[in-house]
């Protein structure tokens, strides 16, 4: 082992706690991609999904995070996509 | 016909204006007659940077407002002789700037620059908006950091869709990335996001990197945009950036870390002994 391997080494193993960029890597592609995707939606989306939401609540007990609305745009057409995770009864 | 280059980025205080002031100077040394142009209102500072606080007369609002003319608002910068400024005004009348102001006063300067460039403040409000409304093209400037790199891609949205280029369909603006206070030396330790890593999230052609500097502090204490000190490592980055934005092919620098004196002493040592 040369001494600049040593060196390296030893470096390293000072340095690993440090290594917080991949992690704001991460982060950030996974944010960013969400928001690119709101980015691209209609304003009324919003405003949408929480109505959505109203109507569904009057049938089955959800919460907030169970109901999903997506528009995918295709060519010619626009899809609206629609989740719901109903409660197991 | 001017080109329009705004200076952008969403979050304070990451070199917009450091930027301005040296992409300006560096376009008019090579002859550009050149404006630029302080959109932020209220918080007046392209004019220290540039080392001319104590020519200010008459402001940017005073032209929208015709209190001035352009020719009495405009100073001459005492670096490069193609160079003018625009002053902001300190006004706190946050609707000082209007649209149509805007767009007559870029007008007419059209007539005899080549290119303006527009100092951005922060944020996405009026300042912001109406600073990258009329813009052929955006330099969006960037710090290795989360909040920096999430605020240029909401900008990157902005200028998609709310420019005049987007709204009359006349194609996009074209958009340049501008990452400066880059650390190779922390990159190297796992610290900082890389090059790499930016490049990849943001996905724009790159115009230049600026490392972090002792220089740039020196420069606006001074006064002297520090493109002007070609011998400081952001200097000749500012430099090299204004050369690919005129179509120069111009190889990056400043990339890698300097390396240790103890780290350079083992390589060479290794070296000999092979
Ligand atoms: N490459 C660099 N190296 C070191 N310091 C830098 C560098 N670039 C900018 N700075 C420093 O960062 C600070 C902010 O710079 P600047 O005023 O250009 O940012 P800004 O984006 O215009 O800010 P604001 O959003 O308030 O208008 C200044 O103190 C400046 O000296
Ligand atoms: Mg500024």
């Amino acid at each position: 082992m040369s001494i600049k391997n040593v060196f390296g080494r030893i470096s390293q193993h000072f340095r690993r706690q440090d290594e917080t960029a991949k992690v704001a890597k991460e982060r950030l592609q996974i944010i960013i991609s969400h928001e690119r995707v709101q980015r691209d939606q209609p304003d009324y989306l919003a405003a949408m999904q929480r109505d959505l939401l109203d109507v569904i609540a009057r049938y089955v007990n959800i919460n907030k995070d169970d109901v999903r609305v997506e528009l995918e745009r295709q060519e010619g057409c626009s899809v609206l996509e629609l989740n719901v995770v109903l409660p197991q009864q | 016909m001017a080109k329009i280059i705004v200076v952008t980025s969403g979050k304070g205080g990451v070199g917009k204006t450091t930027t301005s002031a040296s992409f300006a100077v560096g376009l008019a040394t090579r002859g550009y007659k050149t404006a630029v142009i302080d959109f932020d209102i209220g918080l007046r500072n392209l004019d220290l940077i540039m080392g001319c606080e104590r020519r200010v007369v008459y402001d940017f609002v005073n032209v929208i407002r015709g209190e001035a003319n352009l020719n009495q608002a405009l100073i001459r910068d005492k670096h490069a002789k193609e160079l003018f400024i625009l002053p902001a005004s300190q006004t706190r009348d946050k609707d000082a700037l209007t649209l149509e102001g805007v767009g007559n006063v870029l007008d007419e300067l059209s007539k005899t620059f080549d290119f303006i460039v527009c100092d951005s403040p922060a944020g996405i409000e009026r300042g912001a908006q109406l600073a990258m409304y009329f813009a052929d093209s955006a330099i969006v400037v960037t710090n290795p950091e989360v909040s920096s790199v999430r605020d240029s891609d909401r900008m990157l949205g902005l200028l998609s869709s709310k420019t005049k280029r987007a709204e009359e369909g006349k194609g996009q603006i074209s958009e340049h990335l501008l990452l400066t206070r880059y650390c190779p030396k922390r990159v190297t330790k796992g610290e900082m996001l890389s090059l790499a890593d930016i490049n990849e999230i943001l996905a724009i052609p790159l115009l230049g990197v600026i490392p972090e500097s002792q220089a740039v502090l020196r420069a606006s204490n001074a006064g002297v945009p520090v493109v002007i000190d070609s011998e400081s490592d952001a200097g000749q980055a500012y430099a090299d950036a204004v050369g690919r934005f005129l179509g120069e092919e111009v190889p990056f620098r400043f990339l890698q870390e300097k390396s240790h004196w103890i780290k350079r002493l083992f390589s060479f040592k290794e070296k000999e002994a092979v």
